[in-house]
């Protein structure tokens, strides 16, 4: 045992520090400009999984290196139009028409979907069970005054819970029994399940969790339920920092029939069913029908 | 002992004037360090000491003025003159160490080897009696410990001037005979010039040659230690001082337990355990001696009966304070009644006597031989 | 108890992923050391240099100093990687570096973080440090470099006290780490922004499991300091 004497430690861990960041320096290498692209996308995209599956197969087939930056969908469409993204994957489809519209972004393209569901208590206090429509579903929680658990956070989940409330006429906002978490898919599921109320989750991340939650499906295969998936780039004529080549290597990509054929079985073995469904050259409003 | 003859300044002040929040704190035209000598500086609390003794160390700049050192002035940062000197404080300031790494401090700054402090670093841990220390953590050590361990570091760098800073002041006071009797010792054994400042009598009267009385910054009066204190230049200088007749001298025979000591001008007897040949400082103070204006010997018990003529008279309170000179200073005290009974007056003979048991002996080692 | 499960079961994970040597935690636990440390040694140099500096000179405007450094070492993480960030962007002034949301960036905004902490740290404790102390060091013969170095020597106790400080702040930060490192998988994901995000996923085992990793971490290194710090004191 080698005898511990102050000095000796101190320059033992001063040895130990410089050969950890000796070997930390290469990775802090920021490459080729030329190489790096920027997708913005969202936090229910992420944690899906689809792209750790996707993007692999990309960076090797064109050399890039993708960085993928998971926000929610305000601000992911944020940094496309302050020209800090190369290109978005995101699923708000009235902001991103705003988004083209503006200027800030070109090119957009479908390239999945995936829907929406209502899940709640096993015991269905509000009994929305049988409602003949989400939007239906939605006023029989308000009258019942169940309790209704909101991402409240901008995202694309959250957009489209709002605009069935609206449909519906309601305005939850400040109600007991509405209450905002503010957090991600994953974890409002669990404040639902925990505290037994109502949500609206993207099939996907109740999918992973489902096992272990306790809270079944109540509703679904409604049109208003769809969640669709576009590619947009950011339009470099607007920001010429942007890597245009690459964001349009990668929106080609996306809607490439090898990356179709991937998205379609994607899950399909580890959850019993498909988590999204390809729809490259398809029209938004042809789907669902 | 003749200080101004032979002795070369080693270390010379012109012309210092330190400022402090506005004010003057030191203002001192010329001061000079004799080469092998010991100055003593004196003064109340605030008078300048501790920073005359920063500004001589080089370690205050003074906001004019200059010093010279070997007659070379000290230029900007005074880096090569630091390397010459060695300076302790009133705290032992040592480091978080050893006491052999605290010792070593000054060698190692300076790029000495490991070999040679390992040589050099004991014998003055022994020297000054801290050799049995040399392991133990400076955090562990004692006040007089500590401070014994501060002047080992100061010394063992054998510096041309050692600064002392009230350097035995917050010791209790066995601890700080001890110090102070081996300081004596070495200081005489090395030759060492030094610039120490006190509070205490005492101390300056075993350790310096030459004493400079300090107040507001100023130097009220330097010279040799008698004849500062037997002459004080002003009321200032007397009152500080402390009014005591001190007589250097040296031992010429001893019997009996009283020895006879040759002071200039005259012989002392003396009670005390001293050598022959050794160097003493008689110290007589004014309330043990008694004057008299008849001419006989034979009446007293006092050893030492000597005549003289009375140079000067002060009034002090309810007394007065009588100077005589009978070969040597002497001061004497007497009541306002007995001047009058006496018909005391400057220019008058009289006889002075003191026994030999109120003489202060203060030993200063032995004479050099030859 | 649901949750006492579910903190047993995050430990069972945490010691199965360390002794299988999962590779994705291995590179996760790694990178967070590489960049945590890299950040506090940077904010060593500088917070030691600096807090000396500032304990040893009296400059005009030093009083507003000080009050500046005691402050920056409560300054809020995410503050400190929102502001990072917005200069790393594309368009913002350093945006030409191109380091935003790279390990780099990570260390970047860790440093700015831990740096104050390591000055304020320094320059109390070298302030503490005798008033005479400084002077005796010169009477020693040393030139000023010598004399810096003594001194920092002799406050080495509070100094690695400063280290730890700096270490444990960054190591454990989350907000600048997400922000200017984006949580990239196998690129800029350390154990805290990885943590937060399998939370975010639900994945509670795995999030306690990182979890118990990085107390790990921190309680190995502080361990090691704390015995070299200990070992100073009086027996």
């Amino acid at each position: 045992m080698i005898k511990w004497s102050a000095k000796r430690g101190f320059t033992a861990m001063m040895i130990a520090a410089l050969f950890l960041i000796g070997m930390a320096l290469p990775a802090c290498a920021a490459g080729p400009a030329q190489k790096n692209l920027i997708l913005a996308t969202t936090t229910s995209t992420q944690d899906s999984g689809l792209l750790d599956v996707l993007i692999p197969v990309f960076e090797k087939r064109t050399g890039y290196f993708v960085k993928t930056i998971a926000v929610g969908s305000g601000q992911a469409m944020a940094m496309g139009q302050k020209g800090e993204a190369d290109v978005l994957l995101v699923h708000s489809p009235d902001a991103e028409k705003k988004f083209v519209a503006e200027g800030s972004g070109v090119n957009r393209m479908i390239v999945m979907h995936n829907d929406f569901i209502v899940v709640g208590p096993p015991a269905d206090p509000a009994a929305i069970k049988g409602a003949k429509s989400t939007v239906e579903a939605f006023k029989k929680i308000a009258a019942a005054g169940s309790l209704f658990l909101s991402r409240g956070d901008n995202s694309g989940t959250h957009a489209k819970e709002k605009g069935i409330w609206k449909a519906a006429g309601i305005n939850p906002e400040g109600q007991k029994w509405y209450q905002e978490t503010g957090l991600g898919m994953g974890q409002t599921l669990n404040v639902a399940a925990e505290k037994k109320g109502y949500t609206l989750a993207d099939r996907g991340t109740w999918l992973s969790l489902q096992a272990k939650l306790g809270l079944p499906i109540l509703k679904e295969g409604d049109p208003i339920l769809l969640n669709v998936y576009h590619v947009i780039a950011v339009n470099p004529a607007k920001w010429p920092k942007v890597n245009a080549d690459g964001a349009k290597a990668f929106s080609d990509f996306m809607v490439s029939v090898e990356t179709q054929g991937i998205i379609k079985t994607y899950g399909v073995e580890k959850y019993r069913g498909a988590l999204f469904f390809p729809d490259a050259g398809k029209k938004e409003d042809d789907l669902g029908k | 002992m003749n200080p101004a003859g032979n002795a070369h300044v080693l270390l010379q002040a012109e012309d210092l004037l330190v400022h402090r929040g506005g004010v003057t704190v030191l203002d001192i035209p010329t001061l000079d360090v004799f080469s092998g000598q010991v100055l003593a500086l004196i003064g109340p609390n605030g008078a300048g000491k501790s920073t005359l003794l920063l500004t001589l160390a080089g370690l205050l700049k003074p906001a004019r003025g200059r010093l010279l050192f070997r007659g070379e002035r000290i230029g900007n940062g005074g880096f090569d003159y630091r390397r010459h000197i060695a300076m302790v404080f009133q705290e032992p300031l040592l480091f978080d160490a050893t006491v052999f790494e605290n010792v070593a401090a000054g060698l190692k700054i300076r790029g000495v080897g490991r070999a040679e402090i390992g040589r050099t670093v004991p014998e003055y841990l022994e020297r000054f009696g801290v050799g049995h220390l040399a392991k133990r953590s400076a955090r562990k050590l004692s006040g007089g410990e500590a401070q014994r361990t501060s002047l080992a570091r100061a010394f063992v760098t054998k510096p041309e001037i050692v600064f002392l800073d009230e350097p035995f002041s917050s010791l209790d006071t066995p601890t700080r005979d001890a110090l102070i009797g081996d300081l004596e010792r070495i200081l005489r054994e090395t030759h060492t010039t030094a610039v120490a400042s006190t509070h205490d009598q005492t101390e300056a009267l075993r350790l310096a040659d030459r004493m400079a009385v300090m107040n507001g910054g100023t130097i009220a009066q330097i010279g040799p230690v008698a004849e500062v204190i037997n002459r004080p230049a002003d009321e200032f200088v007397a009152s500080f001082v402390g009014v005591e007749t001190v007589l250097p001298g040296h031992v010429l025979r001893i019997s009996d337990g009283v020895f006879t000591a040759a002071v200039e001008g005259g012989e002392i007897e003396a009670v005390g355990d001293v050598q022959a040949g050794e160097k003493v400082l008689c110290c007589i103070r004014p309330e043990h001696v008694t004057l008299s204006t008849n001419t006989s010997f034979s009446e007293t018990s006092a050893r030492n009966v000597f005549s003289g003529t009375i140079r000067k008279i002060t009034p002090l309170g309810l007394f007065h304070r009588i100077y005589l000179n009978c070969g040597f200073d002497l001061v004497a005290y007497v009541t306002r009644q007995s001047l009058e009974e006496l018909l005391l007056q400057e220019g008058k003979s009289v006889t002075a006597s003191f026994k030999a048991t109120a003489v202060h002996v203060i030993r200063r080692g032995a004479l050099p031989p030859g | 108890m649901q949750s006492m499960d579910l903190i047993l079961e995050g430990i069972q994970k945490a010691i199965y992923l360390i002794f299988t040597l999962d590779k994705e935690v291995l590179g996760i636990t790694l990178l967070s050391l590489q960049v945590s440390g890299t950040a506090t040694l940077i904010s060593l140099f500088i917070g030691i240099s600096v807090g000396t500096a500032v304990a040893l000179t009296r400059f005009p405007g030093r009083q507003l100093v000080v009050s500046l450094i005691n402050t920056g070492m409560g300054l809020p993480p995410v503050v400190v990687g929102l502001f990072v960030t917005i200069f790393l962007w594309r368009n913002g002034p350093l945006g030409f570096l191109e380091i935003l949301y790279t390990p780099t960036a990570i260390i970047l905004a860790q440093a700015v973080i831990a740096t104050p902490i390591v000055t304020g740290i320094t320059l109390a404790s070298i302030q503490h440090l005798p008033a005479n102390l400084r002077l005796q060091i010169l009477a020693l013969g040393a030139t000023r470099v010598q004399m810096v170095w003594l001194l920092v020597k002799e406050a080495r106790l509070p100094l690695l006290a400063a280290v730890m400080a700096g270490f444990g702040g960054v190591i454990s930060e989350v907000g600048a780490s997400i922000m200017v490192g984006g949580n990239i998988k196998g690129y800029s994901r350390v154990l805290t922004t990885a943590t937060v995000m399998e939370t975010g996923r639900g994945n509670f085992d795995i999030a306690i499991a990182l979890s118990v990793i990085l107390l790990l971490l921190s309680f190995a290194v502080n361990a090691i300091l704390t015995q070299i710090q200990q070992r100073e004191r009086p027996r």
